[in-house]
């Protein structure tokens, strides 16, 4: 689905990550952990062709990432979402329109019927039209994670997404992102919440992986 | 019925994902509406030039004038003369002398209408009007030098070649200013539309997230653009065309000014602007906007 092999990255001439050989399964769930700029959310950029490897080679369901055109990454971003720590919402559109930008983008609207049901199943079936800077910290995290399954992708990226919540948000959270591996989605979850790794474990057989020393390792027996 | 180009529709409500964006928004409609104010009358103007060359050609084509000094004693007798040579001259239909009130009113509004014309010594004026097949000038000249040796044959060719070179310059100066503003409304839109992607970046950003593609994010920019200088442009050629029907009438500016405007069809060319307008600013933004997001993204 998404493979690694022999990945480096550099940037501003420092080498940020370097030698990484990884393989994401259908259905499998990953957590990433590090300390703040060991590069977990440029590992996941790579995850999502926004950057290019300058070593090594990244397959994106089993095309090179190198050989895709523009166009073919945004056709790969479909079946990939993503869930950032800031969201990354369209503050002039309402919480529904937002949620189904994907759709929209891809000439799907119509295909939007489903849409109470996703909001009711993130807890924001009462918040439709509501903007995003009138959301919680919270609410905004769910939507993020609405919009980026609401296409239906085969794998779920998360960038810190408990980065800004109270424990019960984050368990509510983890709760959705376990659900949706349940349903067959790849999950991968950065953060350096080690708790929340703890409580997942007890959920779903997760891996952990944490970036140290510009390079991926299999984390294990400390968690 | 016909229907509208599927990017101005907006059935996938592409253009609702840029916010409503400010200044960008008028500055587009002004600059469009400026431009097809400006172009209305650079477009009056080069009309009005071809239908002056036109008018300046026809009134000079196919005449001359032969310019008779001699004694006042032979005046007669030279004018008669020169009328026998013109009579049997092929490719001449008419000749006849003007007579004394005719030069007078030629003269008039030089020395005013009280000048005693039969006490100057004038050179009589012989009026000619070629037919179709017109005449052998330099033949002709040679006659009347045999004839009235003080004729002088005018085919006004030293008149008429600058007044068409003039009328030309001045349609092609028109033409040239049309192009000149179809190139700054580009120009313009173009750094409206650059500045309003620039702005937009973070809506760019997003759009690229959930997987829009370049050209779908374009065209929710091009469409804006577009409408808006569509409608700029519509309401600048309004107000010119107004502005050249207010223009005073041929009769009261006379002149140069006579012919400026519009004639019968000639009001529908300006109508044309809008469109072409949409069009400039449809390839305009299309090209800044794709270019940008390689850029951005």
């Amino acid at each position: 689905m998404i493979a690694l092999e022999n990945v480096a990255y550099s940037y501003g001439g420092g080498e940020l990550l370097s030698d990484m050989s990884l393989r994401l399964a259908p259905g499998s769930f990953h957590f990433l952990t590090g300390p703040s700029g060991a590069g977990k959310s440029t590992f996941l950029k790579l995850c999502y062709g926004e950057l290019l490897p300058t070593a090594g080679h990244i397959t994106l369901f089993d095309r090179d990432v190198r050989s895709l055109t523009r166009d073919d990454i945004a056709y790969t971003r479909r079946r990939i979402g993503v869930v950032h720590q800031d969201c990354q919402f369209l503050d002039h559109l309402p919480l529904a329109a937002n949620v189904t930008l994907p759709l929209t983008v891809a000439g799907r609207a119509e295909n939007a019927g489903d849409l109470a049901d996703l909001l009711g199943w993130v807890g924001l079936g009462a918040l439709a039209q509501a903007l995003p800077p009138s959301l919680s910290g919270g609410e905004r995290q769910r939507a993020a994670l609405a919009r980026a399954i609401i296409m239906g992708p085969d794998v779920i990226l998360a960038d810190e997404p408990t980065g800004n919540l109270d424990w019960e948000m984050s368990l509510r959270l983890l709760t959705l992102l376990t659900e949706l591996n349940r349903m067959g989605k790849t999950v991968v979850v950065a953060t350096h919440d080690l708790n929340l790794i703890r409580q997942a474990k007890s959920l779903v057989p997760a891996r952990v992986l944490r970036i140290s020393k510009r390079r991926i390792h299999l984390a294990g027996a400390d968690l | 019925m016909m229907r509208l180009p599927a990017f101005l529709r907006d059935e996938g409500k592409g253009d609702s994902v840029v916010p409503p964006s400010g200044h960008t928004a008028w500055l587009t409609s002004f600059t469009a509406a400026a431009m097809a104010f400006l172009a209305v009358f650079a477009l009056a103007l080069s009309l009005a030039a071809g239908s002056l060359a036109a008018r300046w050609q026809a009134s000079l084509d196919r005449t001359a004038t032969v310019r008779l000094s001699a004694p006042e004693d032979q005046i007669d007798l030279q004018t008669k003369a020169v009328l026998a040579t013109l009579a049997t001259t092929p490719g001449i239909a008419s000749a006849r002398a003007m007579t004394d009130d005719e030069q007078r009113a030629l003269l008039a509004p030089w020395f005013g209408p009280d000048l005693p014309v039969d006490t100057l010594p004038l050179p009589r004026l012989i009026e000619i009007t070629e037919d179709s097949a017109g005449y052998d000038g330099e033949g002709l000249r040679q006659r009347l030098a045999a004839e009235a040796p003080g004729a002088v044959l005018d085919d006004h060719t030293r008149w008429r070649r600058p007044l068409a070179v003039a009328a030309t310059r001045l349609r092609l100066l028109g033409f040239m200013s049309i192009v000149l503003i179809g190139t700054a409304t580009a120009a313009m839109i173009t750094l409206a539309a650059s500045a309003a992607l620039a702005a937009n970046a973070q809506v760019i950003r997003v759009l690229r997230l959930v997987g829009a593609r370049d050209v779908y994010i374009a065209r929710a920019f091009v469409r804006r653009f577009t409408l808006r200088a569509l409608m700029g442009a519509a309401a600048g050629t309004g107000l010119g065309m107004v502005g050249v029907w207010m223009l005073p009438s041929a009769d009261s500016a006379g002149g140069f000014l006579t012919g400026l405007g519009f004639q019968g069809a000639g009001w529908l060319l300006p109508l044309l602007l809008p469109p072409l307008t949409a069009a400039v600013a449809y390839a305009a933004t299309r090209a800044s906007a794709l270019r940008k997001l390689r850029e951005l993204t």
